[in-house]
Protein backbone atom coordinates (compact mmCIF):
# COMPACT_ATOMS: atom_id res chain seq x y z
CA UNK A 1 0.00 0.00 0.00
CA UNK A 2 0.98 3.40 -0.70
CA UNK A 3 2.93 5.06 2.65
CA UNK A 4 0.81 7.52 3.01
CA UNK A 5 -2.63 5.23 2.83
CA UNK A 6 -0.64 3.72 5.68
CA UNK A 7 0.29 6.78 7.38
CA UNK A 8 -3.22 8.23 8.09
CA UNK A 9 -4.75 4.85 9.44
CA UNK A 10 -4.37 5.33 12.65
CA UNK A 11 -5.83 8.95 12.00
CA UNK A 12 -9.25 7.69 11.74
CA UNK A 13 -11.01 5.68 14.14
CA UNK A 14 -13.16 2.52 14.16
CA UNK A 15 -16.45 2.07 12.90
CA UNK A 16 -16.31 5.69 11.30
CA UNK A 17 -17.99 6.83 8.09
CA UNK A 18 -15.28 8.00 5.64
CA UNK A 19 -15.74 9.80 2.43
CA UNK A 20 -12.78 8.96 -0.04
CA UNK A 21 -12.45 11.92 -2.36
CA UNK A 22 -10.37 10.52 -5.17
CA UNK A 23 -10.60 6.65 -4.06
CA UNK A 24 -8.49 5.12 -6.93
CA UNK A 25 -8.60 1.56 -7.12
CA UNK A 26 -10.49 1.61 -3.79
CA UNK A 27 -7.59 0.65 -1.51
CA UNK A 28 -7.68 2.63 1.51
CA UNK A 29 -11.36 2.04 1.82
CA UNK A 30 -11.32 -1.51 1.64
CA UNK A 31 -8.56 -2.13 4.09
CA UNK A 32 -10.37 0.57 6.78
CA UNK A 33 -13.64 -1.18 6.58
CA UNK A 34 -11.96 -4.72 6.86
CA UNK A 35 -9.22 -3.57 9.30
CA UNK A 36 -11.79 -0.78 11.45
CA UNK A 37 -15.12 -1.33 10.47
CA UNK A 38 -14.99 1.56 8.62
CA UNK A 39 -18.51 2.65 6.65
CA UNK A 40 -16.92 4.15 3.20
CA UNK A 41 -17.66 5.54 0.05
CA UNK A 42 -15.45 6.92 -2.57
CA UNK A 43 -15.25 9.87 -5.11
CA UNK A 44 -13.78 8.83 -8.66
CA UNK A 45 -13.73 9.69 -11.97
CA UNK A 46 -11.29 7.36 -13.94
CA UNK A 47 -13.44 4.40 -15.20
CA UNK A 48 -10.38 2.27 -14.34
CA UNK A 49 -10.55 3.10 -10.80
CA UNK A 50 -14.09 2.82 -10.33
CA UNK A 51 -14.33 -0.52 -11.67
CA UNK A 52 -11.25 -1.78 -9.68
CA UNK A 53 -13.05 -0.24 -6.31
CA UNK A 54 -16.33 -2.05 -7.00
CA UNK A 55 -14.52 -5.13 -7.39
CA UNK A 56 -13.26 -4.54 -4.05
CA UNK A 57 -16.65 -4.40 -2.74
CA UNK A 58 -15.66 -0.58 -1.84
CA UNK A 59 -19.09 1.42 -2.60
CA UNK A 60 -17.61 4.56 -5.50
CA UNK A 61 -19.55 6.80 -6.88
CA UNK A 62 -18.61 8.29 -10.41
CA UNK A 63 -18.18 12.31 -9.66
CA UNK A 64 -16.00 15.05 -11.07
CA UNK A 65 -14.70 16.62 -7.60
CA UNK A 66 -14.72 19.77 -9.49
CA UNK A 67 -18.53 20.53 -9.28
CA UNK A 68 -18.18 20.47 -5.54
CA UNK A 69 -19.89 18.16 -2.66
CA UNK A 70 -23.23 20.20 -3.11
CA UNK A 71 -24.57 16.62 -3.32
CA UNK A 72 -23.15 16.05 0.58
CA UNK A 73 -24.92 17.65 3.47
CA UNK A 74 -23.13 19.36 6.00
CA UNK A 75 -21.23 16.94 8.76
CA UNK A 76 -22.28 14.19 7.36
CA UNK A 77 -19.16 11.86 7.66
CA UNK A 78 -16.84 11.44 10.52
CA UNK A 79 -13.79 11.76 8.31
CA UNK A 80 -13.58 13.18 4.61
CA UNK A 81 -9.89 11.56 2.81
CA UNK A 82 -8.20 13.35 0.06
CA UNK A 83 -5.01 11.70 -0.94
CA UNK A 84 -2.84 12.83 -4.19
CA UNK A 85 -5.69 14.48 -5.65
CA UNK A 86 -5.60 18.02 -4.45
CA UNK A 87 -2.75 19.03 -6.87
CA UNK A 88 -5.46 18.06 -9.53
CA UNK A 89 -8.40 20.12 -9.08
CA UNK A 90 -9.57 23.38 -10.24
CA UNK A 91 -10.08 25.21 -7.38
CA UNK A 92 -8.39 23.44 -4.57
CA UNK A 93 -9.58 25.49 -2.02
CA UNK A 94 -13.12 25.77 -2.54
CA UNK A 95 -12.97 22.12 -2.28
CA UNK A 96 -11.15 22.00 1.17
CA UNK A 97 -13.96 24.05 2.31
CA UNK A 98 -16.47 21.53 1.06
CA UNK A 99 -14.62 18.76 2.62
CA UNK A 100 -14.28 20.89 6.15
CA UNK A 101 -18.37 21.56 5.42
CA UNK A 102 -18.85 17.69 4.88
CA UNK A 103 -16.73 16.31 7.54
CA UNK A 104 -16.17 16.33 10.99
CA UNK A 105 -12.96 15.68 10.31
CA UNK A 106 -10.22 16.10 7.11
CA UNK A 107 -7.07 14.30 5.96
CA UNK A 108 -5.38 15.64 3.15
CA UNK A 109 -2.16 14.41 1.51
CA UNK A 110 -0.51 16.13 -1.59
CA UNK A 111 3.27 16.15 -3.37
CA UNK A 112 5.22 18.48 -1.77
CA UNK A 113 6.64 20.92 -4.69
CA UNK A 114 9.25 22.54 -2.17
CA UNK A 115 11.46 19.40 -2.25
CA UNK A 116 14.57 20.15 -2.84
CA UNK A 117 14.52 17.97 -5.86
CA UNK A 118 11.99 20.17 -7.57
CA UNK A 119 13.86 23.25 -6.67
CA UNK A 120 17.29 21.89 -8.07
CA UNK A 121 15.16 20.45 -11.31
CA UNK A 122 13.70 24.18 -11.55
CA UNK A 123 16.82 26.42 -10.41
CA UNK A 124 19.43 23.73 -12.04
CA UNK A 125 18.06 23.43 -15.79
CA UNK A 126 15.15 26.41 -15.50
CA UNK A 127 12.15 23.66 -16.25
CA UNK A 128 9.23 22.25 -14.74
CA UNK A 129 10.15 18.98 -12.67
CA UNK A 130 9.36 15.76 -14.40
CA UNK A 131 10.24 12.73 -12.43
CA UNK A 132 9.30 9.20 -11.54
CA UNK A 133 6.85 10.61 -8.68
CA UNK A 134 5.80 13.13 -11.34
CA UNK A 135 6.47 11.97 -14.79
CA UNK A 136 3.62 14.25 -16.52
CA UNK A 137 5.06 17.37 -19.28
CA UNK A 138 3.93 20.23 -17.84
CA UNK A 139 1.76 20.33 -20.54
CA UNK A 140 -0.43 17.57 -20.54
CA UNK A 141 -0.95 16.47 -16.68
CA UNK A 142 -3.40 16.30 -14.52
CA UNK A 143 -1.53 18.13 -11.88
CA UNK A 144 -2.57 21.61 -12.32
CA UNK A 145 -1.97 23.00 -9.05
CA UNK A 146 0.84 21.94 -7.15
CA UNK A 147 2.11 23.45 -3.66
CA UNK A 148 4.63 22.99 -1.09
CA UNK A 149 3.75 22.64 2.97
CA UNK A 150 4.49 26.14 3.46
CA UNK A 151 1.68 27.21 0.82
CA UNK A 152 -0.56 24.52 2.52
CA UNK A 153 -0.10 26.14 5.75
CA UNK A 154 -0.49 29.67 5.20
CA UNK A 155 -4.04 28.45 3.20
CA UNK A 156 -5.39 26.81 6.61
CA UNK A 157 -3.80 30.04 8.09
CA UNK A 158 -5.69 32.46 6.19
CA UNK A 159 -8.70 29.83 6.33
CA UNK A 160 -8.47 29.49 10.30
CA UNK A 161 -8.21 25.31 9.66
CA UNK A 162 -6.59 23.77 12.49
CA UNK A 163 -3.98 21.58 12.06
CA UNK A 164 -4.06 18.10 14.54
CA UNK A 165 -1.42 16.11 12.97
CA UNK A 166 0.64 16.73 10.18
CA UNK A 167 3.42 14.96 9.02
CA UNK A 168 5.87 14.47 5.77
CA UNK A 169 7.20 11.30 3.78
CA UNK A 170 10.58 11.37 2.65
CA UNK A 171 12.22 10.41 -0.76
CA UNK A 172 13.18 7.17 1.17
CA UNK A 173 9.09 6.26 1.11
CA UNK A 174 9.17 6.73 5.15
CA UNK A 175 8.31 8.74 7.86
CA UNK A 176 12.10 10.07 8.06
CA UNK A 177 12.86 11.97 11.52
CA UNK A 178 15.36 13.94 9.24
CA UNK A 179 12.42 14.82 6.31
CA UNK A 180 10.01 15.65 9.37
CA UNK A 181 12.57 18.45 11.32
CA UNK A 182 12.78 20.19 7.60
CA UNK A 183 9.47 19.38 5.95
CA UNK A 184 9.40 21.68 2.79
CA UNK A 185 12.63 20.83 2.06
CA UNK A 186 12.75 16.77 2.52
CA UNK A 187 9.41 15.76 2.01
CA UNK A 188 8.17 14.01 -0.60
CA UNK A 189 4.61 13.85 0.31
CA UNK A 190 3.07 15.96 3.20
CA UNK A 191 0.09 14.66 4.73
CA UNK A 192 -2.59 16.83 7.02
CA UNK A 193 -4.84 15.94 9.56
CA UNK A 194 -7.25 19.35 9.69
CA UNK A 195 -10.42 20.57 11.47
CA UNK A 196 -12.67 23.46 11.16
CA UNK B 1 -42.89 -26.68 -6.75
CA UNK B 2 -42.89 -26.23 -10.74
CA UNK B 3 -39.32 -25.18 -12.23
CA UNK B 4 -38.95 -24.98 -15.63
CA UNK B 5 -36.78 -27.82 -17.28
CA UNK B 6 -33.45 -27.75 -16.91
CA UNK B 7 -32.06 -24.76 -19.91
CA UNK B 8 -30.32 -27.62 -22.41
CA UNK B 9 -26.94 -25.70 -23.69
CA UNK B 10 -26.62 -24.66 -27.22
CA UNK B 11 -23.14 -24.04 -29.34
CA UNK B 12 -23.43 -20.49 -27.27
CA UNK B 13 -21.51 -21.43 -24.52
CA UNK B 14 -22.36 -17.78 -22.89
CA UNK B 15 -26.28 -18.17 -23.67
CA UNK B 16 -28.75 -19.88 -21.14
CA UNK B 17 -30.07 -21.90 -24.28
CA UNK B 18 -33.27 -22.65 -25.10
CA UNK B 19 -35.69 -22.13 -22.46
CA UNK B 20 -39.44 -22.85 -21.89
CA UNK B 21 -41.60 -20.10 -20.64
CA UNK B 22 -43.88 -21.53 -17.53
CA UNK B 23 -47.29 -20.36 -16.10
CA UNK B 24 -48.21 -20.25 -12.33
CA UNK B 25 -51.84 -19.93 -11.49
CA UNK B 26 -53.11 -17.84 -8.38
CA UNK B 27 -56.39 -18.08 -7.81
CA UNK B 28 -56.23 -15.99 -4.19
CA UNK B 29 -57.45 -12.68 -5.27
CA UNK B 30 -54.85 -10.04 -5.47
CA UNK B 31 -55.57 -6.53 -4.08
CA UNK B 32 -54.73 -3.46 -5.77
CA UNK B 33 -53.08 -0.18 -4.61
CA UNK B 34 -56.30 1.21 -6.65
CA UNK B 35 -58.88 -0.34 -4.29
CA UNK B 36 -59.57 -3.28 -6.34
CA UNK B 37 -58.66 -6.91 -6.29
CA UNK B 38 -57.68 -8.86 -9.45
CA UNK B 39 -59.79 -12.16 -8.60
CA UNK B 40 -57.42 -14.51 -9.93
CA UNK B 41 -54.43 -14.19 -12.23
CA UNK B 42 -51.63 -16.39 -14.27
CA UNK B 43 -48.26 -15.66 -14.01
CA UNK B 44 -45.93 -16.20 -17.28
CA UNK B 45 -42.40 -16.70 -16.34
CA UNK B 46 -38.79 -18.12 -17.07
CA UNK B 47 -35.94 -18.74 -15.11
CA UNK B 48 -32.02 -19.38 -15.70
CA UNK B 49 -29.94 -21.25 -13.58
CA UNK B 50 -30.31 -23.20 -10.33
CA UNK B 51 -31.67 -22.18 -7.04
CA UNK B 52 -28.93 -23.20 -4.22
CA UNK B 53 -29.59 -24.80 -1.34
CA UNK B 54 -29.93 -22.48 1.08
CA UNK B 55 -32.13 -20.11 -1.80
CA UNK B 56 -29.52 -17.08 -1.37
CA UNK B 57 -28.90 -16.63 -4.61
CA UNK B 58 -32.18 -15.57 -6.70
CA UNK B 59 -32.15 -12.46 -8.66
CA UNK B 60 -35.57 -11.08 -9.82
CA UNK B 61 -35.64 -9.49 -13.07
CA UNK B 62 -38.06 -6.44 -13.49
CA UNK B 63 -39.27 -5.81 -16.81
CA UNK B 64 -39.67 -2.19 -18.52
CA UNK B 65 -42.67 -0.57 -20.40
CA UNK B 66 -42.40 -2.82 -23.20
CA UNK B 67 -40.74 -6.25 -21.61
CA UNK B 68 -41.77 -9.38 -20.61
CA UNK B 69 -40.60 -13.11 -19.01
CA UNK B 70 -38.43 -13.74 -21.96
CA UNK B 71 -35.27 -12.06 -21.04
CA UNK B 72 -32.74 -14.27 -22.03
CA UNK B 73 -31.67 -17.38 -24.48
CA UNK B 74 -34.02 -18.78 -27.25
CA UNK B 75 -37.45 -20.56 -27.18
CA UNK B 76 -36.29 -22.61 -29.82
CA UNK B 77 -33.06 -23.11 -32.54
CA UNK B 78 -34.73 -21.47 -35.12
CA UNK B 79 -35.60 -18.41 -33.05
CA UNK B 80 -33.88 -15.59 -34.60
CA UNK B 81 -33.64 -13.66 -31.58
CA UNK B 82 -32.85 -13.79 -27.93
CA UNK B 83 -34.79 -12.57 -24.85
CA UNK B 84 -34.61 -8.56 -24.48
CA UNK B 85 -31.90 -9.17 -22.12
CA UNK B 86 -29.78 -11.64 -23.12
CA UNK B 87 -26.97 -9.10 -23.12
CA UNK B 88 -26.59 -9.61 -19.32
CA UNK B 89 -27.92 -12.62 -18.51
CA UNK B 90 -26.07 -16.29 -19.06
CA UNK B 91 -23.22 -18.09 -18.34
CA UNK B 92 -20.34 -15.73 -16.99
CA UNK B 93 -22.34 -12.84 -18.22
CA UNK B 94 -22.74 -10.02 -15.41
CA UNK B 95 -25.92 -12.10 -14.38
CA UNK B 96 -24.17 -15.03 -14.07
CA UNK B 97 -26.68 -18.13 -14.54
CA UNK B 98 -23.61 -20.26 -12.83
CA UNK B 99 -23.90 -18.60 -10.12
CA UNK B 100 -27.50 -17.05 -9.86
CA UNK B 101 -30.81 -18.28 -10.00
CA UNK B 102 -32.59 -15.88 -12.18
CA UNK B 103 -35.92 -15.30 -11.81
CA UNK B 104 -38.02 -13.44 -15.17
CA UNK B 105 -41.67 -12.24 -15.14
CA UNK B 106 -44.08 -10.97 -17.25
CA UNK B 107 -45.86 -8.19 -15.00
CA UNK B 108 -49.61 -8.28 -14.13
CA UNK B 109 -51.47 -6.12 -16.87
CA UNK B 110 -48.87 -7.64 -19.24
CA UNK B 111 -49.68 -9.10 -22.98
CA UNK B 112 -47.40 -11.73 -23.54
CA UNK B 113 -48.76 -14.56 -20.90
CA UNK B 114 -49.53 -13.10 -17.39
CA UNK B 115 -53.21 -11.83 -16.78
CA UNK B 116 -53.51 -8.70 -18.69
CA UNK B 117 -56.78 -6.80 -20.12
CA UNK B 118 -56.31 -9.59 -23.44
CA UNK B 119 -57.61 -11.69 -20.52
CA UNK B 120 -61.04 -13.00 -19.70
CA UNK B 121 -62.46 -11.60 -17.40
CA UNK B 122 -64.54 -14.28 -14.80
CA UNK B 123 -67.26 -11.88 -14.43
CA UNK B 124 -68.23 -11.55 -17.63
CA UNK B 125 -66.70 -14.32 -19.87
CA UNK B 126 -65.37 -11.23 -22.00
CA UNK B 127 -61.71 -10.11 -22.45
CA UNK B 128 -61.27 -7.60 -19.72
CA UNK B 129 -60.01 -4.71 -22.19
CA UNK B 130 -60.11 -1.10 -20.86
CA UNK B 131 -62.25 -2.68 -17.51
CA UNK B 132 -58.81 -4.00 -16.30
CA UNK B 133 -58.17 -2.18 -13.15
CA UNK B 134 -55.21 0.13 -13.51
CA UNK B 135 -51.97 -0.43 -11.70
CA UNK B 136 -49.51 0.93 -9.66
CA UNK B 137 -45.89 -0.27 -9.70
CA UNK B 138 -46.30 -1.27 -6.58
CA UNK B 139 -49.05 -3.94 -7.45
CA UNK B 140 -46.51 -5.16 -9.77
CA UNK B 141 -44.07 -5.67 -6.52
CA UNK B 142 -47.02 -7.69 -4.88
CA UNK B 143 -47.32 -9.84 -7.64
CA UNK B 144 -43.74 -10.48 -7.48
CA UNK B 145 -43.76 -10.89 -3.72
CA UNK B 146 -45.96 -14.02 -4.67
CA UNK B 147 -43.85 -15.49 -7.07
CA UNK B 148 -40.76 -14.97 -4.33
CA UNK B 149 -42.83 -16.95 -1.92
CA UNK B 150 -43.86 -19.78 -4.85
CA UNK B 151 -40.13 -20.03 -4.62
CA UNK B 152 -39.18 -20.56 -1.41
CA UNK B 153 -37.04 -17.41 -1.34
CA UNK B 154 -36.99 -15.45 1.78
CA UNK B 155 -34.20 -12.92 0.34
CA UNK B 156 -33.34 -12.53 -3.31
CA UNK B 157 -29.73 -11.90 -3.51
CA UNK B 158 -30.25 -9.05 -5.71
CA UNK B 159 -33.65 -7.21 -7.93
CA UNK B 160 -32.28 -5.57 -11.02
CA UNK B 161 -33.70 -3.51 -13.09
CA UNK B 162 -33.68 -0.95 -15.93
CA UNK B 163 -36.13 2.02 -16.66
CA UNK B 164 -39.66 1.00 -15.36
CA UNK B 165 -37.65 -2.57 -13.78
CA UNK B 166 -35.75 0.05 -12.02
CA UNK B 167 -38.44 1.76 -10.29
CA UNK B 168 -39.91 -1.62 -9.63
CA UNK B 169 -36.86 -2.46 -7.56
CA UNK B 170 -36.57 0.60 -5.78
CA UNK B 171 -40.05 0.28 -4.35
CA UNK B 172 -39.36 -3.27 -3.56
CA UNK B 173 -36.30 -1.79 -1.47
CA UNK B 174 -38.87 0.25 0.34
CA UNK B 175 -41.93 -2.15 0.32
CA UNK B 176 -40.02 -5.41 1.59
CA UNK B 177 -36.72 -3.99 2.71
CA UNK B 178 -35.36 -7.37 4.11
CA UNK B 179 -36.60 -8.80 0.96
CA UNK B 180 -33.00 -7.97 -0.86
CA UNK B 181 -30.02 -7.46 -0.47
CA UNK B 182 -28.66 -5.47 -3.40
CA UNK B 183 -30.78 -3.33 -5.43
CA UNK B 184 -29.80 -2.34 -8.89
CA UNK B 185 -30.71 0.75 -10.51
CA UNK B 186 -30.51 1.03 -13.98
CA UNK B 187 -30.99 4.29 -16.81
CA UNK B 188 -34.49 4.53 -13.77
CA UNK B 189 -35.47 7.69 -12.17
CA UNK B 190 -37.45 8.44 -8.78
CA UNK B 191 -40.49 10.02 -10.66
CA UNK B 192 -41.21 10.78 -14.21
CA UNK B 193 -40.75 14.80 -15.54
CA UNK B 194 -42.99 16.39 -17.21
CA UNK B 195 -41.27 16.02 -20.68
CA UNK B 196 -41.84 12.09 -20.08
CA UNK B 197 -45.34 12.08 -19.08
CA UNK B 198 -45.70 14.53 -22.27
CA UNK B 199 -44.36 11.86 -24.84
CA UNK B 200 -46.30 9.28 -23.16
CA UNK B 201 -49.76 11.31 -23.60
CA UNK B 202 -48.64 11.41 -27.44
CA UNK B 203 -48.33 8.07 -27.29
CA UNK B 204 -51.64 7.13 -25.42
CA UNK B 205 -53.91 9.61 -27.84
CA UNK B 206 -52.56 7.99 -30.68
CA UNK B 207 -53.84 5.01 -29.37
CA UNK B 208 -57.23 5.99 -28.20
CA UNK B 209 -57.74 8.28 -31.64
CA UNK B 210 -57.09 5.64 -33.96
CA UNK B 211 -60.69 4.69 -35.52
CA UNK B 212 -60.38 1.11 -34.48
CA UNK B 213 -59.72 1.66 -30.93
CA UNK B 214 -63.50 1.66 -29.87
CA UNK B 215 -62.77 2.87 -26.20
CA UNK B 216 -60.88 0.16 -25.67
CA UNK B 217 -63.17 -2.96 -26.90
CA UNK B 218 -61.33 -3.76 -29.85
CA UNK B 219 -61.04 -7.20 -29.22
CA UNK B 220 -65.10 -7.47 -29.15
CA UNK B 221 -65.09 -5.86 -32.17
CA UNK B 222 -62.29 -8.13 -33.65
CA UNK B 223 -60.08 -5.45 -34.88
CA UNK B 224 -56.87 -3.97 -33.63
CA UNK B 225 -56.20 -0.12 -33.27
CA UNK B 226 -52.72 -0.97 -34.87
CA UNK B 227 -52.35 2.57 -36.60
CA UNK B 228 -52.39 4.20 -33.13
CA UNK B 229 -50.21 1.40 -31.70
CA UNK B 230 -47.49 1.50 -34.37
CA UNK B 231 -47.70 5.44 -33.89
CA UNK B 232 -46.81 5.53 -30.13
CA UNK B 233 -44.19 2.79 -30.28
CA UNK B 234 -42.62 5.45 -33.05
CA UNK B 235 -42.61 8.06 -30.56
CA UNK B 236 -41.63 6.22 -28.14
CA UNK B 237 -38.68 4.75 -30.11
CA UNK B 238 -37.35 8.65 -31.04
CA UNK B 239 -37.02 8.52 -26.96
CA UNK B 240 -35.27 5.65 -26.41
CA UNK B 241 -32.24 6.45 -28.54
CA UNK B 242 -30.06 9.68 -29.07
CA UNK B 243 -29.86 12.27 -31.74
CA UNK B 244 -25.91 10.95 -31.74
CA UNK B 245 -27.12 7.45 -31.76
CA UNK B 246 -29.60 8.21 -34.71
CA UNK B 247 -27.22 10.12 -36.90
CA UNK B 248 -24.65 7.33 -36.68
CA UNK B 249 -27.69 4.58 -37.20
CA UNK B 250 -29.31 6.32 -40.08
CA UNK B 251 -27.90 9.86 -41.13
CA UNK B 252 -29.59 11.23 -43.96
CA UNK B 253 -29.40 8.00 -46.03
CA UNK B 254 -32.34 7.05 -47.95
CA UNK B 255 -33.86 4.01 -47.92
CA UNK B 256 -35.68 4.22 -51.76
CA UNK B 257 -35.81 7.31 -54.26
CA UNK B 258 -33.35 10.06 -54.62
CA UNK B 259 -33.18 13.56 -53.79
CA UNK B 260 -31.50 14.94 -56.55
CA UNK B 261 -33.37 18.06 -58.86
CA UNK B 262 -34.82 16.72 -61.73
CA UNK B 263 -34.96 13.47 -60.77
CA UNK B 264 -37.15 11.23 -62.79
CA UNK B 265 -37.73 8.49 -60.40
CA UNK B 266 -41.21 7.57 -59.92
CA UNK B 267 -39.74 5.72 -56.33
CA UNK B 268 -41.45 8.28 -53.51
CA UNK B 269 -38.12 9.47 -51.40
CA UNK B 270 -37.94 7.62 -48.21
CA UNK B 271 -35.00 8.29 -45.23
CA UNK B 272 -33.64 4.91 -43.24
CA UNK B 273 -34.81 6.25 -40.20
CA UNK B 274 -38.77 6.75 -41.46
CA UNK B 275 -38.31 3.22 -42.90
CA UNK B 276 -36.83 1.80 -39.11
CA UNK B 277 -39.18 3.58 -37.31
CA UNK B 278 -41.86 2.18 -39.50
CA UNK B 279 -40.61 -1.30 -39.48
CA UNK B 280 -40.65 -1.02 -35.77
CA UNK B 281 -44.33 0.44 -34.73
CA UNK B 282 -45.55 -1.73 -37.14
CA UNK B 283 -43.90 -4.88 -36.01
CA UNK B 284 -44.81 -3.60 -32.09
CA UNK B 285 -48.50 -2.70 -33.29
CA UNK B 286 -48.53 -6.38 -34.24
CA UNK B 287 -47.34 -8.04 -30.72
CA UNK B 288 -48.53 -5.76 -28.05
CA UNK B 289 -52.22 -4.81 -26.74
CA UNK B 290 -53.23 -1.50 -26.45
CA UNK B 291 -54.87 -1.44 -23.41
CA UNK B 292 -51.62 -2.79 -21.77
CA UNK B 293 -49.74 -0.34 -23.41
CA UNK B 294 -52.40 2.34 -22.08
CA UNK B 295 -51.99 1.10 -18.82
CA UNK B 296 -47.80 0.62 -18.38
CA UNK B 297 -47.89 4.00 -19.82
CA UNK B 298 -49.96 5.27 -16.75
CA UNK B 299 -48.47 2.91 -14.09
CA UNK B 300 -44.79 4.75 -15.31
CA UNK B 301 -46.14 8.27 -14.67
CA UNK B 302 -47.62 8.03 -11.65
CA UNK B 303 -45.07 6.23 -10.29
CA UNK B 304 -43.29 9.04 -7.38
CA UNK B 305 -40.79 6.84 -5.26
CA UNK B 306 -41.12 9.72 -2.25
CA UNK B 307 -44.85 11.08 -2.65
CA UNK B 308 -46.05 8.59 0.58
CA UNK B 309 -42.61 9.92 1.90
CA UNK B 310 -43.48 13.39 2.35
CA UNK B 311 -41.63 14.22 -1.31
CA UNK B 312 -38.68 13.25 0.59
CA UNK B 313 -36.57 10.37 -1.20
CA UNK B 314 -34.37 10.91 2.04
CA UNK B 315 -37.16 9.78 4.07
CA UNK B 316 -38.12 7.16 1.76
CA UNK B 317 -35.03 5.49 1.58
CA UNK B 318 -34.40 5.35 5.02
CA UNK B 319 -36.70 2.66 4.83
CA UNK B 320 -34.17 0.07 2.73
CA UNK B 321 -31.61 -2.11 4.13
CA UNK B 322 -29.80 -3.39 0.93
CA UNK B 323 -26.97 -1.94 -1.16
CA UNK B 324 -27.70 -0.08 -4.35
CA UNK B 325 -25.68 0.42 -7.58
CA UNK B 326 -27.26 2.57 -9.50
CA UNK B 327 -26.29 3.31 -13.38
CA UNK B 328 -27.19 5.80 -16.05
CA UNK B 329 -25.86 6.67 -19.81
CA UNK B 330 -24.54 10.12 -20.85
CA UNK B 331 -26.95 9.97 -23.76
CA UNK B 332 -30.14 8.92 -22.10
CA UNK B 333 -32.13 12.17 -21.90
CA UNK B 334 -34.98 9.83 -21.40
CA UNK B 335 -34.03 8.60 -17.83
CA UNK B 336 -31.00 11.21 -17.67
CA UNK B 337 -28.06 10.73 -15.51
CA UNK B 338 -29.28 13.71 -13.25
CA UNK B 339 -32.02 11.44 -12.33
CA UNK B 340 -29.96 8.48 -11.62
CA UNK B 341 -27.72 11.30 -9.33
CA UNK B 342 -31.06 12.35 -7.92
CA UNK B 343 -30.94 8.74 -6.63
CA UNK B 344 -27.55 8.38 -5.37
CA UNK B 345 -27.92 11.64 -3.80
CA UNK B 346 -30.64 10.64 -1.49
CA UNK B 347 -29.64 6.95 -0.78
CA UNK B 348 -25.98 9.09 0.23
CA UNK B 349 -28.14 11.28 2.21
CA UNK B 350 -30.20 8.61 4.12
CA UNK B 351 -26.75 6.82 4.70
CA UNK B 352 -27.18 4.16 2.67
CA UNK B 353 -24.74 2.01 0.41
CA UNK B 354 -24.52 2.50 -2.83
CA UNK B 355 -22.26 2.72 -5.68
CA UNK B 356 -22.52 4.60 -9.20
CA UNK B 357 -21.26 4.38 -12.16
CA UNK B 358 -22.20 7.12 -15.76
CA UNK B 359 -21.30 4.84 -18.43
CA UNK B 360 -20.31 6.85 -21.38
CA UNK B 361 -22.59 5.84 -24.43
CA UNK B 362 -24.56 7.09 -28.03
CA UNK B 363 -26.96 4.94 -27.24
CA UNK B 364 -29.60 6.40 -25.30
CA UNK B 365 -31.87 5.15 -23.07
CA UNK B 366 -31.40 1.57 -25.34
CA UNK B 367 -28.22 1.75 -23.96
CA UNK B 368 -28.65 -0.55 -20.65
CA UNK B 369 -29.99 -3.66 -23.18
CA UNK B 370 -26.57 -3.13 -24.94
CA UNK B 371 -22.83 -4.80 -23.89
CA UNK B 372 -21.01 -1.85 -23.62
CA UNK B 373 -17.83 -2.50 -22.72
CA UNK B 374 -17.67 -0.33 -20.00
CA UNK B 375 -20.87 -0.77 -18.63
CA UNK B 376 -20.29 -4.71 -18.36
CA UNK B 377 -17.02 -4.48 -17.05
CA UNK B 378 -19.29 -2.20 -14.21
CA UNK B 379 -21.82 -4.36 -14.11
CA UNK B 380 -19.46 -7.62 -13.86
CA UNK B 381 -17.37 -5.76 -11.03
CA UNK B 382 -20.61 -4.90 -8.88
CA UNK B 383 -22.06 -9.07 -9.39
CA UNK B 384 -18.33 -10.27 -7.59
CA UNK B 385 -19.37 -9.30 -4.60
CA UNK B 386 -23.04 -10.55 -5.15
CA UNK B 387 -20.92 -13.93 -5.77
CA UNK B 388 -19.04 -13.61 -2.73
CA UNK B 389 -21.78 -13.05 -0.84
CA UNK B 390 -23.47 -16.45 -1.07
CA UNK B 391 -20.24 -18.44 -2.14
CA UNK B 392 -20.27 -20.98 0.92
CA UNK B 393 -23.45 -21.98 -0.64
CA UNK B 394 -21.69 -23.66 -3.59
Amino acid sequence: MRFDLTLIQPWINANSRVLDLGCGDGMLLETLSKEKNVSGVGLEIDPDNITLSLARGVNVIEHDLNVGLGNFRDDSFDMVVMTLALQTLRYPHLVIDEMLRVGRECIVTFPNFGHWRSRWYLGHRGKMPVSKFLPYTWYDTPNIHFCTVKDFEALCDDKNIRILNSSVIGADNSQSALANRFPNLLGVTAVYHISK
Amino acid sequence: MTQAPPSTQTADNNSVGIVVPQTLHFDQPLQLACGRALPEHDIIYETYGKLNADKSNGILICHALSGHHHAAGKHSEEDRKTGWWDSCIGPGKPIDTNVFFVLSINNIGGCNGSTGPTSINPDTGKPWGPDFPPLRCRDWVESQYLMMQHFGITQWAAIIGGSLGGMQAMRWALEYPDALRHCIVIASAMKLSAQNIAFNEIARRAITSDANFYEGRYLEHNTLPKQGLALARMVGHITYLSEDGMKQKFGRELKTGNLSLGSSSDTAVEFEVESYLRYQGEAFSGSFDANTYLLMTKALDYYDLAREYNDDPVTAFKQATCSFMVVSFTTDWRFAPARSREIVDALVAADKAVSYAEIEADHGHDAFLIPIPRYMDVFHAYMKRLKQEIGHAF
